[in-house]
């Protein structure tokens, strides 16, 4: 593995709670750096996408896994 | 067409052409480093009408919003130091209780809540809060106090109306020191008029 990968878990929260976690985990990376997230929340789908499109930052995974969503953000 | 034709030179279509293309670049460019800014006027001071404002404030904080909420009337308890807020079913005919305990169909059933039987309950409004309570921290939803703290830490400015302190004879100790300034309708609204959005709660 060449990059530092970040997680961050969101499960069991609920709107806004994922967005206003992400965009704290996200401030703290560098850029081009990834943050991982998980979520349980069904609004973190559109609304996490939402949040990448106002802030430049990078979608670059957005799936369902077993127990609700993971995402893979890459920081601009 | 060619840069190097002497204004002179170029047909009024040219010339339109090329005011069309500079102009679209001009908006775009605009476009592309306007920073969005939101007002909200926060007026009501029971827990389930204090949600809003802080979701959607500490939301646009952290979309890279400029935001501002002005804490006018009852609005202005979101700001205490204590926060001790309420659901108030009464009048509130809309508003369905669900039991936070219990098998999950129990709990998915909405319980219409006649003003007449609240009225008659001694501390109806308590239970009906505790309930709601329970059920939002089950659901994972965040107190109003943590997201009131995400927006200081977003920087959403929080404004209060110096007006309804007098009315209230409250004591500006009572409120959280973070509250950045005490005005009027008059300093508000410039900065409502420059606003994206403007919300009224």
């Amino acid at each position: 593995m060449t990059e530092n990968i970040h997680t961050l878990d969101t499960r069991g929260l609920s709107c806004p709670l994922p967005i206003l976690k992400t965009k704290k985990a996200i401030s703290a990376l560098a850029s081009g750096e990834v943050l991982e997230i998980k979520a349980t929340d069904p609004g973190s789908v559109k609304d996490l996408d939402s949040f990448c499109q106002q802030t430049g930052n990078q979608m670059i995974a957005s799936e369902s896994i077993e127990d609700g969503f993971f995402f893979r953000i890459r920081k601009a | 067409m060619s840069s190097a034709a002497p204004v002179s030179e170029l047909s009024n279509e040219q010339m339109n052409q090329w005011f069309d293309q500079r102009f679209a670049e001009k908006m775009a460019e605009r476009e592309a480093n306007h920073i969005p800014s939101m007002t909200i006027i926060a007026t009501k001071g029971t827990l389930d009408m204090a949600y809003p404002p802080f979701i959607l404030a500490s939301t646009g904080a952290a979309l890279g919003w400029d935001v501002s909420i002005f804490f006018t009337f009852y609005g202005l308890n979101l700001l205490k130091q204590n926060l001790d807020l309420k659901v108030s079913p009464l009048g509130n005919p809309a508003m369905p209780m669900k039991l936070p305990e219990g098998p999950t169909w129990i709990k998915g059933k909405e319980i219409p809540m006649p003003n007449s039987i609240m009225t008659l309950v001694p501390g109806f409004e308590n239970m009906a809060t505790g309930m709601m309570k329970k059920t939002m921290d089950q659901k994972g939803i965040a107190r109003i106090d943590q997201l009131r703290e995400l927006c200081i830490e977003a920087e959403v400015k929080l404004i209060a109306c110096q007006m309804t302190v007098d009315l209230f004879d409250y004591g500006k100790e009572d409120f959280i020191p973070e509250i950045e300034e005490w005005v009027g309708a008059a300093s508000f609204l410039p900065r409502a008029s420059k606003a994206d959005v403007n919300l009224f709660i």
